[in-house]
């Protein structure tokens, strides 16, 4: 079956224990205010409006079935293609089998622990998944998934078994504010944290501090609070301008002062398995 | 002005390394070497160099003392008994260091340090204090960065506390790596990257390769897996940047410039063993010989070279980065090529005082030196042609099997990775899975780097760059590297 893909990210070292390949799907149903990387959000529609941004003409049109033919060969990065689609979306996905996945990894198999896919939402590809997870642990590697915490897990019963550790995003504790700047609602997110703690799943709970749109202490009290008792790491991220789409909000990085603030706070719900990057 | 009053007037020397030029001056000021015209010839081209070893051999360039008897046994010569705590110990350790040659004077093999001091670890609050005076007065009287400690394969406390205490200290010296194997546990291999993420050090050596190429070994100055109990003679290297220069086609290097050099530069170092061993005394005379912390027999000699990278890329007149080596098959193969070709010449040539290697000599990825222009050390891939990781490390092990006496690669990763130091494991584990020898990295926010195989503080060179006098002789070879080998443009993994 085909998985759609944004990239792989042959050695990365903050997606989970150890050295990891990490394998970026495309499409994702939450649309953050914050996006590091909203070009991975949606399905490209072959509009073609990016082609003609390309200076490299490493974008061309099929003129049989009208689909955008990327390059990578001539490729030199330089996002003009994402920064003109309106649609939130890269004409650089790919897309292909989990076996065709595979024997790409094969290449970094001596130097990595594991796999972890992320997106956009990678759980929308649950199928896919089952699949990819398979494979992978027949050739001996962990599996580990970053989610936005939107789909059921607790339904997922083929995946989760085959799932090594989550890694999963609590935005924002607060239900309004979530559905304002992330555009959904939190429910399955919160509900989500309590069944990976309970099924002992939970690898880290990330949190992007982001000062003027959340409450963050609340958020960091709150996800401490369920979590301390778990082996389950906080990571606490400041947000950082890099990657984020055009607004009016002029939002700023926090400090570390901020940052250690609640961190603090963690600390003194009894959660101190915690880190700030 | 004569040479000597250069080196007297020189602002940027220390007295002691003035003292040590004015040695070499006077050695260089005579010729007792049978050296060939050809030989000659080459030498004079920058194509044979020994790397300042002087004109007239009076002690091995590398020395590699059994501390391990010293410390059961005491030393007469010095006039030491046995140690009895970790106070002595570590004294007595730097007495001795003091009386081990080499070419700088200082030297370049101090031990497998944590296994020396774990038996005398009983308070570990006041062995902690004895390893930090110890490495304070290591980094501070031993003023070259080519001093290297050994730590591993096994876990012991002494390990822990040396690793913690580097990472404190952040000095350039001396030099450390952690043999590693499947012996040495994560814990200790975690620590061990932490330290190197703050300080550059400890590298990590592939254990099972050195011990099955070499038996009981240590390494030593930049990366040289030598004997223990022993050593090498001297170190001559062939710069294959520049004879490729020479040769008018591949044929041509093949068939005629390669095999003249390899003759002329094996021929070479054979004289210089021969003074050393016939002539200078040393292994009748000095105390390491006759009380037998070092042994004639455990000598070899190291038949170095550089710059394969340009070399293989000049042959094939490579211009465009994917013909080059390190990113096309076509030049990747080549060099394995070179490398087997020397090999077999090497495994041909006799050398009658390297009884450890069967009267062979060993080759050897030398680093370089820091005028060496657009000549990469051994078989690295140039900085700033570093292909992803991945390929690098598949690239890389491809050509460490040739170098039982050393060879090795610089990874520079982000201060974050501090936070996922397994990651760093992990890639180190999968590099000697894949036939890697020696691996080395540092943060790209510390400042103690790693140079070519050697340490040296940023702010040091930076002091250099001003004019003033540096406590260690190596920051002027740092100088040179950062000038000409593009040593902070490395890529950032
Ligand atoms: S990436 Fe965006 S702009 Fe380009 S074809 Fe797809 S939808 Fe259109
Ligand atoms: S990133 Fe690549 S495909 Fe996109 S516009 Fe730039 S060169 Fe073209």
């Amino acid at each position: 079956m085909n998985g759609y893909l944004n990239k792989i990210i042959p050695f990365s070292s903050v997606d989970g224990p150890g050295n990891r390949t990490a394998i970026f799907l495309q499409g994702c149903n939450f649309d953050c205010i914050y996006c590091h990387n909203p070009e991975t959000i949606n399905h490209c529609i072959n509009c073609s409006f990016c082609v003609k941004a390309c200076p490299v003409d490493a974008l061309t049109i099929n003129r049989e079935n009208r689909q955008i033919v990327f390059n990578s060969n001539c490729c030199i990065e330089c996002d003009a293609c994402t920064k003109t689609c309106h649609r939130n979306s890269t004409p650089k996905y790919k897309v292909a089998t989990a076996d065709e996945i595979i024997k790409e990894i094969e290449n970094y198999r001596p130097f990595i622990q594991g796999i972890t896919v992320s997106g956009g939402e990678c759980t929308l590809q649950a199928e896919f998944l089952i699949e990819l997870f398979t494979k992978a642990k027949e050739i001996g590697l962990t599996c580990f998934i970053d989610t936005n915490g939107s789909t059921d897990l607790s339904q997922q019963e083929k995946l989760m078994n085959l799932c090594d550790g989550v890694m999963l995003d609590v935005k924002v504790w607060d239900k309004e504010r979530h559905k304002k700047y992330i555009k959904a609602d939190n429910e399955m997110v919160l509900k989500n944290l309590d069944y990976l703690v309970d099924c002992g799943k939970l690898y880290e709970v990330r949190t992007v501090v982001v000062p003027e749109l959340f409450n963050n202490e609340e958020t960091v009290t709150n996800v401490a609070h369920k979590i301390k008792n778990s082996t389950a790491r906080y990571k606490l991220i400041k947000y950082r301008h890099l990657g984020v789409r055009e607004n009016n909000l002029n939002l700023t990085t926090p400090t570390d002062h901020d940052m250690n603030h609640l961190e603090r706070l963690a600390h003194e719900v009894g959660c101190f398995n915690t880190i700030i990057v | 002005m004569t040479g000597v009053e250069q080196i007297v007037k020189d602002k940027t020397l220390t007295f002691e390394q003035k003292v040590v030029a004015l040695a070499r001056y006077a050695e260089n000021s005579v010729e007792v070497l049978n050296i060939s015209e050809d030989t000659q010839a080459l030498r004079e081209a920058g194509i044979i160099c020994d790397l300042f070893e002087g004109n007239v051999p009076y002690r091995p360039r590398y020395i590699l003392p059994n501390y391990e008897k010293f410390m059961k046994e005491g030393c007469k010569f010095l006039q030491l008994d046995p140690p009895t705590n970790i106070w002595e110990a570590t004294n007595y350790l730097l007495i001795f260091y003091k009386h081990v040659p080499s070419i700088t004077t200082m030297p370049v093999y101090i031990g497998n340090i944590d296994y020396l001091l774990e038996p005398f670890i009983e308070d570990e609050e006041e062995a902690k204090l004895a390893i930090r005076l110890f490495f304070t007065q290591l980094d501070r009287t031993i003023t070259d960065s080519f001093c290297h400690a050994n730590l591993g394969p096994k876990a012991t406390r002494a390990a822990k506390i040396i690793l913690e205490v580097e990472r404190e200290l952040e000095n350039a010296i001396p030099n450390l790596t952690l043999k590693y194997n499947e012996e040495t546990p994560d814990d200790l291999a975690i620590e061990a990257i932490k330290t190197a993420l703050a300080t550059a050090k400890p590298s990590f050596a592939n254990h099972n390769m050195f011990t099955e190429d070499l038996g009981e070994y240590g390494i030593a100055s930049c990366y040289n897996g030598l004997h223990a109990g022993g050593g090498a003679h001297t170190l001559v290297r062939m710069r294959l940047s520049k004879l490729a220069e020479t040769a008018t086609s591949i044929d041509d290097f093949f068939n005629h410039k390669l095999p003249h050099a390899m003759t002329c530069m094996a021929d070479y170092i054979n004289e210089r063993i021969r003074y050393i061993v016939e002539e200078s005394t040393f292994f009748e005379t000095n105390f390491l010989v006759t009380e037998g912390f070092i042994s004639k027999d455990r000598f070899t000699s190291m038949f170095g070279l550089v710059g394969l990278a340009e070399c293989v890329n000049t042959l094939l007149k490579a211009e465009k980065l994917e013909d080059k080596f390190g990113h096309s098959q076509i030049a990747d193969d080549l060099g394995v090529r070179i490398m087997e070709t020397m090999e077999a010449f090497i495994h041909q040539f006799e050398s009658k005082h390297c009884k450890v290697t069967n009267e062979r000599l060993l080759l050897h990825a030398q680093v370089g030196i820091g005028d060496d222009i657009n000549t990469s050390p051994g078989a690295r891939i140039p900085i700033g042609e570093e292909p992803e990781l991945w390929k690098h490390l598949k690239q890389t092990a491809r050509f460490h099997k040739y170098f039982p006496s050393g060879t090795g690669d610089i990874f520079p990763f982000e201060l974050n990775a501090v936070n996922n130091p397994e990651f760093i494991l992990n890639i180190i584990q999968g590099a000697f899975k894949e036939g890697m020898r020696y691996f080395s990295l540092y943060s790209s926010d510390a400042d103690v780097i790693r140079i070519t195989g050697y340490l040296v503080k940023r702010s040091e060179i930076a002091k250099l760059d001003q004019g003033i006098a540096t406590l260690q002789d190596t920051v002027v070879l740092g100088q040179g590297q950062v000038r000409n080998g593009k040593v902070y443009e490395r890529k950032v993994r």
